[in-house]
């Protein structure tokens, strides 16, 4: 048997605060191996067709960051909920509630057109998404339900709310009964960045955007500060006079606004329409992304294109090597996994301790130190 | 009579996941390990029993899978958060998609593939007893396993030391410590208590409830396991009252669409969620409650100073 023992850090490890993402991009790499020699494919053949062929050409890049902008829009939300201690995991619902109400405009009054048509959609998309996300945060605030669990179960809803919609009352009658609305006009998509080079649209942009705001937000504004001390102590964050409730709303509209954003930048970018599925599960990616981002914007930005690259990968090794494509889910679990563990790094030294050292030998070990000290 | 009879039989079919990895969870928060990856562990559990029923062909050897499966994944939490003292909510979402991800890999083969059930029980003279008969002796092994289960926590929680010792690390681990108890041994085996139960749970719904592989047919139901929990104020027999309400509301709206009621069936099938919704919000209005049950050091990690 052996037992691991932490021993903590007289102050944090700037190294290992550097280090750990890439120490556990390397771990997960090496377990991924494993696992393709299991399912019985070379792992450096489906390691270049996974990391390397889908980022190889100008156009795959676009897609990259058709992938990446969700990841990062929604992350980057919610590294604000996780600074300040407050577990919104929910996103993935305040996603679909921003595609909804932000798709009313399209799908209700096709015949509105214009250059106000866009910005009102993604206006009300981001409306729609923190209204969603007020949901969790008033139950917390006004009764202490554990948001956690409302804000899960309200995915749920939300996605059979979808569901409903597109194969009830806003299903395009002209569409053959296919449980989709109507194909949006073209002042209700988003606009492609480089329309000659590859699909990447404005989503991208409002991601990276996004991002430097909430860095400044958070590393210059006294808002930031008060995340950061109401999530590290909540007593010293009530004897500063910030208020626990107004920062639950606030790290819950905030993040529900940036969800609904990048809900309906999917929608009116890369789908143009209404389908009972608009997501193949961002909001819980997004949660690995926040994470893997170390909680910092500009690290989610790196991290959602990592992120964003298992999602190609993984499309890519279903049709290249014919395994599932829950390979890429199985990549994100994995590498949230090491990035948690090996954040412990940062605040702890890890001893292996074997207890299978027979006695004489500890007491060498024991006798060796003192030694050691004379020799220098 | 007997619509009543099948109608309850099924609630209780509906109840008993529920039941048994709330109870898991229960013993594994009550040691203040929060565990968040019980929709992970039950849906590992779920491929792991279908998978060894389906290639052996024996659904017993499935259950007993679906346990191991379990285990063996809480392992891995245990490893994470109480040897590496890694966030708890964090870690325990990653097991969560971590499981999905790898149920869904591991399942490809399984999808559409014909399932074995687990027979029911039948005692000749007993189970042919008019209407009680059926309810009391011809239901799903795993139903007799989920009461047997809750009555074993109950007893073990409150009426042995070993339980009581449990209790104290969940109130305060720096205490228990401090007297010698052996915290994170305790709390390793309570998470994969805790996983066991998840991973039978996932069984259930792949030997019992719907004898097949569908990829993530766990459908919230580890996550309103915990929600149970909540609800259940930490109290293994309402956790029994809980779960049935829950199998009544599962059941009654999946009647509901049967009959045809001119209800959209989204709205039916949102139910279950929204119910947990309500219930959480009901059950935290009374605060005395939950603060007098609550495990003081639920989901905090402990590291030993030596």
């Amino acid at each position: 048997m052996m037992r691991l023992e932490l021993v903590k850090r007289p102050q944090r490890s700037m190294l290992f605060s550097a280090l750990s993402p890439f120490i556990a991009f390397a771990l997960t790499m090496i377990a991924g191996a494993i696992m393709f020699a299991l399912l019985g494919v070379n792992p450096f053949n489906a390691f270049h067709i996974y990391f390397i062929e889908p980022i190889s050409q100008t156009w795959q890049l676009h897609e990259l960051a058709i992938k990446a902008a969700p990841l990062i829009l929604i992350a980057v939300g919610l590294s604000v909920c996780y600074k300040a201690n407050i577990w919104n995991i929910g996103a993935e619902g305040q996603f679909v509630l921003g595609g909804i109400v932000g798709s009313m405009i399209p799908v209700l009054f096709p015949q509105f057109e214009g250059p106000l048509v866009l910005p009102l959609m993604l206006l009300l998309g981001m409306v729609g998404g923190a209204a969603y996300a007020a949901i969790p945060a008033l139950l917390k605030t006004r009764f202490g339900t554990n948001e956690i669990l409302t804000s899960l179960m309200l995915v749920y809803v939300a996605q059979l709310f979808l569901d409903w919609l597109v194969r009830g009352p806003w299903r395009d009658p002209q569409g053959h009964g296919f449980p989709q609305t109507i194909q949006f006009g073209d002042s209700a998509i988003l606009p492609e960045l480089m329309p000659d080079a590859g699909r990447a649209n404005w989503g991208f942009v409002f991601a990276i955007i996004a991002a430097l705001l909430v860095w400044v937000l958070m590393s210059r504004l006294l808002k930031g500060f008060e995340v950061r001390v109401l999530g590290s102590s909540p007593r010293a964050g009530r004897f500063a006079g910030f208020g626990i409730n107004r920062m639950v709303f606030f790290a819950f509209l905030l993040s529900g606004a940036l969800a609904g954003l990048a809900g309906i930048s999917e929608v009116s970018g890369a789908i143009g329409q209404l389908q009972p599925v608009i997501s193949p599960g961002y909001g819980f990616t997004a949660i690995i992304v926040a994470f893997l981002g170390r909680l910092n914007p500009l690290g989610i930005v790196a991290a959602g294109l990592v992120l964003a690259l298992t999602y190609l990968g993984g499309e890519a090794v279903q049709s290249a090597l014919g395994i599932s494509d829950k390979v890429a889910r199985v990549f994100q679990g994995m590498l949230l996994f090491f990035v948690l563990g090996c954040d412990t790094l940062i605040h702890y030294r890890i001893r292996v301790i074997g207890l299978a050292l027979t006695k004489p030998e500890a007491a060498a070990k024991l006798e060796a130190t003192p030694k050691l000290k004379e020799a220098r | 009579m007997d619509i009543t009879v099948n109608i309850l039989l099924t609630i209780a079919t509906a109840a008993t996941p529920l039941l048994i990895a709330a109870i898991g969870e229960l013993v594994v928060e009550r040691s203040g390990v929060l565990n968040l990856g019980v929709e992970g562990m039950m849906i590992m559990g779920a491929v792991g029993g279908f998978g060894a029923s389906y290639l052996t062909g024996s659904p017993w050897i499935g259950l007993l899978a679906a346990i191991a499966m379990g285990a063996l994944f809480s392992l891995l939490f245990a490893v994470m958060t109480l040897s590496l003292a890694t966030n708890q909510v964090a870690t325990g979402l990653s097991l969560t998609l971590l499981g999905l991800g790898l149920s869904g890999m591991m399942g490809t083969s399984f999808v559409g593939q014909p399932g074995e059930r687990l027979p029911n029980l039948d005692i000749p003279g007993l189970t042919s007893i008019p209407v009680v008969g059926r309810l009391l002796f011809g239901q799903d092994p795993i139903f007799y396993i989920s009461i047997a289960l809750t009555a074993a926590v109950m007893w073990f929680l409150f009426k042995t030391r070993t339980g009581l010792t449990l209790r104290s690390i969940g109130d305060s681990h720096t205490s228990a410590h401090a007297l010698g108890i052996q915290v994170i041994r305790y709390r390793y085996l309570a998470v994969i208590f805790g996983g066991a139960c998840a991973g039978l749970a996932g069984g259930h719904l792949s030997l019992v409830y719907t004898p097949q592989w569908v990829e993530n047919m766990s459908a919230g139901r580890g996550w309103i396991a915990l929600a149970l929990v909540v609800f259940a104020s930490w109290r293994p027999w309402r956790v029994l009252a809980g779960a049935y309400i829950f199998g009544a509301v599962w059941i009654g709206q999946l009647h509901a669409q049967a009959f045809g009621i001119p209800v959209p069936s989204q709205l039916l099938s949102s139910l279950p969620y929204l119910a947990t919704v309500v219930v959480l919000v009901l059950i935290s209005r009374n605060k005395r409650l939950t603060m007098m049950n609550t495990p003081a050091s639920l989901g905090q990690p402990f590291v030993p100073d030596r």
